[in-house]
């Protein structure tokens, strides 16, 4: 059963995947991301139940903090000319550059 | 007493497992930015607190089930933090929410 | 000086729980990490009130409850809708004013609407919160004002 729950939650990620990569706007691939970030706590905590080794969880911790500030980070800049634009005028963004 | 604790955790991984794969199709399903968001909020709740729960039930030691429950607060409390610095984001950056019915500003 | 001890106290507990290791070596550093991360957060100036919501009240276990079993509802109606496809979603914008006037209530109360699957907080000014919705009775729901009273009785 815990693998089966391991694939399931592979299989998930795999779906974010595609939706960072076809995305339109980029905060669809910003939410894609941190919802791989998630889903890669519990695949960490799963895999240290199915190798026997509950240590893995402590790795899943970490893990959990640094998608947070991961995020956070990223959206900092948001408030940059080159977030701004990216599908209503690309126009903009290139005559600055 | 230890058969009905293994079916439960069983169940548990079982509903956490159909759970995340429902949040999974939400995501590539739904038209734009905002509800994609409710469906990342499924996944990032009761899927995993599912799951964490199931794991709990394991039968670990202690220690073990301390670290689950950091984890799962942990998932609770960041969670929405990001979710709601995400959509104010958005939002100010000028990316409109499809509303496909009649407008209800101002409920 | 009050808040900083329970901080100590709050961090020494945490690193107890987590590492399953009692040596001497261990708890030293974990009290030097302990001494390194006070004296940070009161460089930075954020050792207060606001940092240390530590209200084991019976009034907030009731609110994890109620909010636990709303998340499971809104869950199950999120998933159906999921399933059922595009056309069945109404989603909404929508501004609400609701009660809380502290800062630490207006978080809760944001926190446990976006913690909700189905509503979304996009943004708060003042007592104004633009929430966005994935069908329209959640914001209904919202308007019955139950979380908003709720969230305002835990405040005092």
């Amino acid at each position: 059963m815990l693998i089966a729950a391991s694939v399931a939650i592979l299989i998930v990620m795999g779906m974010a995947i595609i939706r960072a990569v076809v995305g339109p706007t980029l905060y669809d691939r910003i939410l894609a991301v941190n919802m791989f970030g998630t889903k890669t706590v519990l695949l960490i905590a799963l895999l240290g139940f199915v190798m026997g080794r509950p240590e893995f969880l402590d790795i899943a911790i970490v893990y959990a903090l640094i998608n947070f500030i991961s995020v956070i980070a990223v959206l900092h800049f948001s408030d940059s000319i080159y977030f701004k634009h990216d599908t209503q005028d690309k126009k903009t963004v290139k005559k600055e550059e | 007493m230890d058969t009905v604790i293994s079916v439960a955790s069983l169940l548990c991984l079982l509903l956490g497992s159909f759970l995340c794969l429902s949040g999974g199709v939400g995501i590539l399903r739904f038209p734009d930015f905002y509800t994609r968001m409710h469906a990342v909020g499924v996944t990032d709740t009761l899927a995993s607190a599912m799951i964490l729960m199931g794991l709990m039930l394991q039968g670990a030691e202690a220690n073990v089930v301390i670290k689950l429950i950091i984890i799962l607060l942990m998932t609770l409390f960041i969670n929405p933090t990001a979710s709601y610095a995400l959509a104010k984001a958005a939002m100010y950056s000028g990316l409109k929410p499809l509303l496909n019915m009649q407008k209800s500003k101002r409920g | 000086m009050r808040h900083t001890l329970i901080l100590a106290l709050l961090l020494a507990v945490f690193w107890l729980l987590i590492s399953g290791h009692y040596t001497l070596l261990m708890l030293s550093l974990g009290f030097a990490s302990i001494l390194l991360v006070i004296s940070i957060s009161n460089k930075m100036d954020s050792v207060d009130q606001a940092h240390q919501p530590v209200y084991l009240s019976l009034s907030l276990c009731r609110y994890h409850l109620w909010l636990a079993k709303k998340i499971i509802v809104a869950n199950i109606m999120v998933v159906k809708h999921i399933w059922l496809g595009n056309q069945s979603i109404t989603p909404s914008l929508a501004r609400l004013i609701m009660g809380p006037k502290t800062d630490l209530g207006k978080v809760i109360c944001a926190t446990s609407i976006t913690l909700t699957p189905g509503t979304v907080v996009v943004d708060v000014t003042g007592n104004v919160f633009t929430v966005h919705a994935l069908l329209r009775e959640n914001i209904q729901d919202l308007q019955t004002g139950e979380m908003d009273s709720l969230v305002s009785r835990l405040e005092c």
